[in-house]
């Protein structure tokens, strides 16, 4: 921090006190510089599994075509599906976590700012060793779930599943450093008078998300640490021929896989549960029951997981129970859409974009609920799994859901995370280009899957009547991506336009807009106490609008220091997971470990100053 | 003027959708031989039966949410310089009345669906005609114990009789699946998993792998060959006779030659040409009959003396990473073997059936 210790210094004089260059980023624990690398570290991922997923929708666009060799496309499917989850949603939920938490619960940082940064490195890692894949021609080739015994030495002896196991372990580090840092921060740095049940909804959501996430990452930790064991060292967890059994991996894979849709859903819920009250001029409808519900469904998330393996033939009992369970998920996500409905309902609407992403949440959310309900039927199940009708069911809930929202929350925070106003016109060209193309896109899917078209097809031959909607979806895609340079455009516009964003720009009712945008380092000057869910709102009927509250120094703030430890031990983990990707190599893994515990020891007895 | 514009950009926002379900739902069976939603066996048809229930009820779901979302967002749009909403928090009663009724949708939905699995898991009735299934990859093996006799890709069941489909794999795991007959069993290592279904119409079924199983998990097909029941006993005669490869008449030298090519060319390394106690472990599928069947590759190639070929040049061209490689054959060679390979057959498609479908 400066040594100069000014009170109510002018704006220029607290910019400058905040460190600048590349070195201030790479040693930052701010959580809302953190929280800016994920973003844009996750956006760029996440733009890369675009691409994935318009070359192949090129190579769909016509039957028989020879565009991307099959190998290319089993290449693409798999690194678009890993990409999307653990390198594109995951952590743009990181983004909104890192950015809103602290500051929607008064809080100066999260509650360990340099584990927060070493997740944030780990995951930077883990998402490069991923896509180095790529340079190797030996990109993941097994799908996402990578199903075993296909994922066997035996029958898939080159790198790729390799560069999956090792960069799926990498990112999962990450995800549960971040979860229980996230969990403790929730836990024990919420401001004075924030009682559990006055948390924004935002807060709410993410919180049971941390809970799904340390619950269900070891999960599939163990499993892939089987899959290693018997690649390297030729044990037989999931072959065969030694007495292993490939439906191992399945159960394992999905006690972890499906509370991992609801950590990809859970966040998108929170920020629509924001967005939908400050544009109604209404608080949230039935608060209690959208905790209760968010709960009940991360609850029921881990008793579901059988229901994606209906086609194993686990014998009518099995199918009923997990049929069961599934349908009753149901209950609680139509209470959360019936309540979003009474937020709205007599409402005051301000369609802002935000507002239009959030609408067009609900919107398309309740088609892949839909849907999600008719493959819980098992027998109806037993036609739809592994077809196009399951891929057009879970684009209606990642990207009718969760894009949708995380594009609204983009556009309803953004003013508070760089201080600039992206363009409202040129954001609802954005909404409906985005709304149109994803329907063209993902829609006819349902059809094509209950026509037959299964998923992971590299082609279709002509004659199976899949010609029509394939080229349909694939000028939907192509308009998808259009719509994403819009959005770039805004955000390019936003930025070189350099109008700066009032603190409150929307009316807002939570911590966040009672501080400048974006805010300073501290985030708080002193910091608030709240006597009730809508703070702001509460203030604004007692008191008139906050007034434009004024930048100041801070300097008598303590912070935590910068650190580069945090680096040091993510690339330790690194290159400790690399001594496993080209065969076992002792002394790569050793030197990856020592590095480890050198970053480990000096990050524990960093002095602070 | 504000609200009825705001409407109509709504309407045009959903026309596409709305446009896509018409479509939909005016242009399915025919053109669709691989459909769910044209069900030709018992199976499927219970399946579909279940199915559409679900659907009309998530038809009326579907309505009365976007209805209500709609009429909000019109309804309730801001005005300038109007009063702030009343702030109400919730209302417990309402809250209840929406837990209720998706509780008792679903029970509408789950009473049928307990009964359908019980009953398609209940073993099929009278005498069934067992099938043991194979996956390989990418092609699949089938047959008959009843009869002594294997084939791939291509099953012929008759119409009528209950199949009993004994599934298992060679090698990684794979999904059977006949959308119009029945619905998808994945198969394993070890133990057999059971499928069954009474085709109900004769006809020519496709259908193809439906869990991802390597490189050309795309091009694994296959095709039911449902058969009225003196076609499924012709065709079973004829395959039982498949106790040696098909002689090749003695004036046919170009045959004569392909056949010397097939037993020096490694061709029998892989493929067997008998039906009948075919040699156990070979990795290429049983071409018994081969001359008279509507597919090469696996299901994918209509077969033609021209695709013949074009398969023999280079296996890899049409379906890189096969286990087929590229043998080096001369063009002579390649039209003695497609010559040899038409010699092979003894029992004929029902004439009935389109070819080629």
């Amino acid at each position: 921090m400066a040594t100069t210790a000014v009170e109510h210094a002018d704006v220029t004089a607290a910019h400058s006190s905040e460190p600048t260059g590349l070195w201030s980023w790479v040693t930052t624990v701010d959580h809302k510089r953190i929280g800016i690398m994920y973003g844009v570290t996750a956006f760029f991922f996440f733009l890369l599994g675009g691409v994935e997923a318009l070359l192949m929708r090129w190579q769909l666009g016509a039957p028989d075509q020879t565009f991307l060799s099959p190998e290319a496309y089993n290449q693409l499917f798999t690194m678009h599906g890993t990409t999307m989850i653990f390198l594109g949603v995951m952590p743009l939920s990181a983004m909104f976590f890192n950015f809103m938490i602290p500051l929607q619960i008064g809080a100066r940082d999260v509650a360990f700012p340099r584990l927060n940064a070493f997740s944030y490195w780990v995951f930077l890692i883990g998402g490069l060793v991923l896509n180095a894949s790529f340079l190797l021609n030996a990109a993941p080739n097994a799908g996402w779930f990578g199903y075993a015994n296909l994922t066997s030495k035996e029958f898939s002896p080159g790198l790729n599943i390799d560069f999956w196991v090792i960069g799926l372990q990498i990112l999962g580090i990450a995800s549960l450093a971040a979860a229980v840092n996230f969990f403790v921060t929730i836990m024990n740095l919420r401001c004075k008078g924030m009682r559990m049940m006055r948390m924004p909804m935002f807060v709410w959501m993410s919180f049971i998300t941390q809970m799904l996430l340390m619950l269900a990452f070891p999960v599939i930790t163990v499993a892939l640490i089987f899959l290693m064991v018997d690649r390297y060292f030729g044990t037989s967890f999931y072959v065969p021929a030694g007495g292993g059994d490939p439906i191992l991996w399945q159960h394992l894979f999905w006690i972890f896989g499906h509370p991992e849709v609801y950590i990809l859903i859970l966040p998108a819920f929170g920020i629509v549960s924001e967005i939908l009250p400050v544009f109604s001029r209404k608080p949230l409808f039935g608060y209690a029951a959208m905790v209760f519900s968010g709960s009940f469904i991360a609850f029921l998330g881990f008793g579901v997981w059988s229901h994606h393996m209906f086609a194993t033939g686990m014998g009518p009992i099995a199918d009923t129970v997990f049929g069961l369970t599934t349908m009753l998920i149901a209950i609680p996500t139509g209470v959360k859409i019936f309540n979003w409905l009474g937020t709205i309902w007599r409402g005051s609407l301000r369609l802002t974009t935000a507002m239009y992403f959030a609408l067009g949440f609900i919107a398309m959310f309740v088609i892949g609920g839909l849907s999600g309900v008719m493959h819980s039927v098992p027998p109806a199940d037993l036609q739809q799994t592994d077809t196009y009708f399951v891929v057009a069911h879970f684009h209606y809930v990642l990207f009718g859901g969760t894009v949708l929202a995380f594009l609204g929350g983009a556009y309803y925070w953004f003013p508070k995370l760089f201080g600039r106003m992206l363009d409202e016109r040129i954001g609802k060209v954005h909404f409906w280009l985005t709304f149109i193309s994803m329907n063209l896109t993902f829609f006819p899917m349902h059809f094509l899957g209950l026509n037959g078209m299964p998923r992971r097809v590299y082609t279709y031959p002509e004659g199976l009547g899949f010609e029509l909607w394939n080229r349909v979806e694939t000028i939907g895609s192509l308009l998808l991506g259009v719509s994403f340079l819009v959005f770039i455009y805004n955000m390019l516009k936003a930025w070189r336009a350099k109008v700066p964003a009032p603190a409150d720009p929307w009316e807002g009712a939570t911590l966040e807009w009672s501080i400048p945008s974006p805010p300073q380092e501290f985030n708080f000057p002193e910091t608030p106490t709240v006597y009730s869910r809508d703070p702001l709102w509460e203030h604004r009927r007692a008191h008139g609008p906050l007034p434009e509250p004024q930048r100041v120094s801070g300097a008598e703030i303590h912070l935590p220091n910068p650190s580069y430890w945090p680096l040091v031990t993510a690339i330790g983990i690194g290159v400790f997971f690399l001594g496993f990707l080209f065969g076992v190599t002792l002394p790569v893994i050793l030197a990856g470990g020592a590095l480890t515990a050198v970053g480990i020891y000096a990050w524990a007895f960093e002095p602070p100053h | 003027m504000r609200v009825r514009s705001a409407r109509w950009q709504r309407l045009v926002g959903l026309a596409p959708l709305l446009g896509l379900v018409l479509l939909a739902v005016a242009g399915c069976a025919e053109n669709y031989p691989q459909t769910t939603l044209d069900p030709k066996g018992d199976f499927a048809r219970e399946v579909d039966t279940l199915f559409m229930s679900t659907v009309w009820w998530a038809v009326g779901v579907f309505v009365l949410v976007e209805g209500l979302l709609l009429y909000a967002i019109v309804r309730y749009r801001s005005r300038p310089g109007g009063p702030e909403p009343a702030q109400f928090h919730g209302n417990a009663l309402l809250e209840v009345i929406w837990t209720i009724i998706p509780a008792s949708v679903l029970v509408f939905i789950a009473v049928p669906t307990i009964r359908t699995i019980f009953r398609t898991s209940e073993p099929p009735p009278g005498e069934p005609l067992i099938i043991e299934v194979i996956g390989h990859q990418w092609w699949w093996e089938f047959r008959y114990p009843e009869f002594g006799v294997t084939t791939a890709s291509e099953m012929y069941v008759p119409v009528g009789r209950p199949v009993d489909l004994r599934m298992r794999t060679a090698d990684v795991l794979h999904s059977f699946w006949v959308p119009q007959l029945a619905a998808k069993r994945d198969v394993f290592f070890g133990r057999d998993n059971r499928l069954w279904f009474t085709a109900e119409e004769p006809g020519v079924y496709p259908g193809q792998c439906a869990e991802f199983c390597g490189i050309q998990h795309g091009r694994m097909a296959h095709k039911v060959i449902v058969a009225a029941p003196a076609d499924f006993a012709r065709w079973v005669d004829g395959m039982t006779g498949l106790t040696a490869p098909v002689p090749v008449a003695e004036a046919d030298s170009l045959a004569r030659e392909g056949e010397a090519l097939f037993r020096t060319r490694a061709c029998l390394g892989c493929h067997a040409l008998q039906a009948v106690n075919p040699p156990q472990g070979l990795i290429g599928p049983n071409l018994a009959n081969i001359g008279a069947r509507l597919t090469i590759a696996a299901g994918s190639l209509e077969n033609t003396d021209a695709n013949l070929a074009q398969w023999l040049r280079n296996p890899q061209d049409y379906k890189q990473g096969s286990k087929m490689p590229n043998l080096g054959l001369s063009e002579p060679d390649i039209r003695a073997l497609v010559a040899y390979l038409r010699t092979q057959r003894v029992a004929a498609i029902p004439p009935a059936f389109p070819a080629g479908r």
